[in-house]
């Protein structure tokens, strides 16, 4: 396998900006923006000239290596600090910098009045680096290095503003959430160790077709216990709404480059594990099947644009892991999502940030209305984002997703027929969310308050959001073209045999569209010909409720997890009370108690030791002379 | 003269110095009932040496002897010294030790 020497930059350059930033403090408030947006930029050049270099070579050449040093050797069991560049990672480090580097330039703008801007350009370096060794790291152990980072950036990054605790407690929650699903992906690495012998992907990879099947599974179920916690999906997705506490750089950066992708890339990666454990497999698909669907319920009902927009990810995401679970015919049209997802989903939040910036920070989209005439450079690439969200053709949804809903179609039999129906029907709730958050906002009457003075946002902030634009157009069509991302990442997956075709590309686009258009005439409907309230009615249905509640997950959370948790503490504690420090402090009260008698004796008059002394000597002698007749 | 007289005289005067030492509380009269407890063993060692025929018993006195003078050289200074910072030579003052 080749190897190459400057894969290292790709993770040093941000990693050095994130260290230089948090050391040099104060003094580098005037250039620390400059320089986290340079490194995060050297980074996304590096990655260019590796994809340059990896384009030179022949199909089977392309993944290079780079050993760092020799981490961790105990007996046969060997772990190197080693990097792995080849045709999926490529797509991310791609991802991760590229659009990383646009949220860094908007982040420029948009932090600029907050004085702490320095720290929060050395979170997003640290958060670019940790996701990038995440998808270089060549064994499960090094992912784990960068999948615990991005959980550290993270809570860093969306308790950003802890000076108000919601915000502080929904950074925890969001990490606490995370803990559990990395506590599956330590796990998996045990079982790896344990039944393969080794952690490395090339090694699981070769050794695959020997170990059992049970093993297998048990590895992939905690692999994918790790993918719901990161990539919030069900029954881990709870902390993703409340991340939107962060700036809404961050949330742009959470949701399309690092952070949720995360486990959808372990599960690609993992393809040689899922596809040989089809229990797993078919777990993944049915996950990723409900948050589809539960995302786009919560985000009908959402009247924060961010919230809005977080459900909207957890229900693509969704969609990205249907797509990893369906297995070989899938995984290259699930990173074709996540890729395009990446671009219009950044524009949308940095969209959304845009809006808020000229709208005094409000983000109840119910006090928005006809804004397109106020920012119509924000109301354009939005509009991009959102047709390309939509699927409808030639933008960039439309190719990743229907390909996503094709493919369920003809994964076979009832499966199949369940799958389809269910990404067709997410996609038409899809459709009727987001027109809900275009009609809302961009259209109609206006609602805001009085003191507030919609403006379009700043060229720095713009151009970013054009980029991503450009991106929501046009990357499905590249992607697609000539299948390039299928053949380009095909040497990695298994041969997948034909499929029997249950439905032609054709008929599944028509269908799809067809969905579309009704979820969005229904948004029409209710929202476009009626007034819409600016305060959110209370009399509606008891779905809506529930929908608002974010389909009742907290509630859930806490009634099953917290509840008992809280009162198994508390028996502990009584418990740790009662039984051991009791018994603890009955050893010294004993003592004590026993001193307390003893101590009756030290009566400090020498007159009654002599006589005790006395009585000593005689008893004793007493005591001998009994003895000896 | 029946040895087993010493003995008895012995058996009294100890039995006297030890019943003033519990009882009195004079520390100068405590040091003299102790003296006459060392008396009383010391006429039991000569006694009993005299009934043995050997000199073992009066070796042992001339110890004991020796042993009380530095007793009284030590017990008396510090009964002195007590004397004088207290102005009171009662045993049961000096209880500082009690709990």
């Amino acid at each position: 396998m080749t190897t190459s020497n400057s894969l290292v930059y790709l993770i040093a350059l941000p990693l050095l900006g994130a260290i230089i930033l948090i050391l040099a403090g104060r003094r580098a408030d005037k250039w620390g923006h400059i320089l986290g947006t340079l490194m995060s930029a050297s980074s996304f050049v590096v990655g260019l000239y590796q994809l340059s270099q990896m384009l030179g070579r022949s199909n089977q050449a392309r993944p290079v290596t780079q050993k760092l040093f020799e981490w961790i050797s105990v007996g046969t069991f060997k772990v190197d600090a080693a990097l792995l560049l080849d045709q999926l990672s490529i797509c991310f480090v791609l991802l991760i910098t590229g659009v990383g580097t646009l949220i860094h330039i908007y982040s420029i703008s948009y932090m600029s009045h907050d004085h702490d801007r320095r720290r929060f350009f050395a979170y997003l370096n640290l958060f670019i680096a940790a996701m990038l060794l995440l998808v270089l790291g060549n064994s499960y152990l090094n992912l784990y290095v960068g999948w615990e980072g991005v959980g550290l950036a993270s809570y860093l990054l969306i308790g950003f503003w802890n000076q108000k605790p919601a915000y502080a407690t929904a950074s925890k929650k969001a990490f606490v959430m995370n803990r559990i699903g990395d506590m599956g992906l330590s796990f998996a690495i045990m079982i790896a160790f344990a039944s393969v012998g080794t952690v490395s992907f090339e090694g699981i990879k070769e050794h695959v077709h020997h170990t059992s099947t049970g093993a297998l599974t048990a590895i992939g179920i905690m692999l994918l216990v790790a993918a719901t916690g990161k990539s919030a999906q069900f029954p881990l997705q709870a902390w993703l709404g409340d991340a939107m506490a962060g700036p809404t750089p961050v949330s742009a950066l959470i949701h399309a480059a690092t952070m949720v992708t995360a486990g959808v890339y372990l599960i690609t990666r993992s393809s040689f594990i899922f596809d040989a454990a089809p229990t797993a497999q078919l777990l993944v698909v049915i996950v990723g099947a409900i948050t589809l669907l539960f995302g786009a319920l919560i985000g009908t009902a959402k009247d924060d644009i961010k919230k809005a927009l977080a459900a909207s990810t957890m229900s693509q995401i969704g969609y990205m892991i249907l797509g990893a679970g369906l297995g070989p015919v899938g995984y290259a049209f699930a990173i074709m999502h996540l890729l395009t997802h990446g671009f219009f989903k950044a524009g949308m939040f940095l969209g959304a940030g845009s809006v808020m910036h000229g709208m005094n920070d409000e983000v109840n989209m119910r006090k928005y209305g006809a804004l397109r005439k106020f920012m119509p450079i924000t109301f354009a690439t939005f509009g991009l984002g959102y047709l390309a969200i939509l699927g409808v053709p030639p933008f960039a949804g439309f190719y990743s997703k229907d390909m996503i809903i094709e493919t369920a179609f003809n994964s076979g039999g009832t499966k199949g027929i369940i799958l389809g129906s269910v990404t067709l029907l997410g996609a038409g709730i899809t459709a009727f969310y987001m027109t809900r958050v275009m009609i809302l906002t961009f259209t109609g009457k206006s609602r805001w308050d009085e003191e507030v003075h919609p403006h379009e946002s700043p060229l720095l902030m713009w151009l970013p959001m054009a980029v991503l634009a450009i991106g929501s157009v046009s990357s499905g069509f590249l992607l697609s073209r000539g299948d390039a991302l299928v053949n380009w990442l095909a040497p990695l997956f298994e041969e997948h045999g034909e499929h029997s075709e249950l439905l032609k590309p054709i008929v599944v686009s028509g269908l799809a569209l067809m969905m579309v258009a009704i979820g969005v005439a229904i948004a029409f409907l209710k929202y476009s010909r009626q007034e819409v309230a600016s305060v959110a009615p209370e009399d509606v249905s008891v779905f809506t409720k529930i929908a608002r509640q974010d389909l009742m997950q907290d509630r859930f959370n806490e009634a099953v997890f917290m509840r008992p948790g809280q009162h198994l503490t508390q028996v502990l504690v009584k418990t740790d009370e009662a039984v051991i420090d009791g018994a603890v402090r009955g050893v010294g009260q004993m003592a004590m108690g026993s001193g307390a008698l003893l101590r009756g004796v030290q009566s400090g008059f020498v007159r009654s030791y002599a006589a005790l002394i006395l009585v000593g000597a005689v008893l004793l002698i007493a005591a001998i002379w009994v003895v000896t007749n | 003269m029946d040895a087993a007289n010493y003995l008895y005289l012995s058996v009294l005067l100890f039995t006297i110095g030890a019943v003033g030492v519990v009882v009195r509380r004079n520390a100068i009269v405590v040091f003299m009932c102790i003296e006459l407890m060392l008396n009383a063993a010391n006429l039991a060692f000569v006694t009993f040496s005299r009934i043995n025929g050997d000199l073992n018993g009066q070796v042992v006195a001339f110890f004991t002897m020796v042993v009380a003078a530095c007793e009284v050289v030590v017990g008396l200074a510090i009964i002195v010294t007590i004397y004088r910072s207290r102005r009171s030579a009662s045993v049961d003052d000096a209880s500082l030790l009690k709990r």
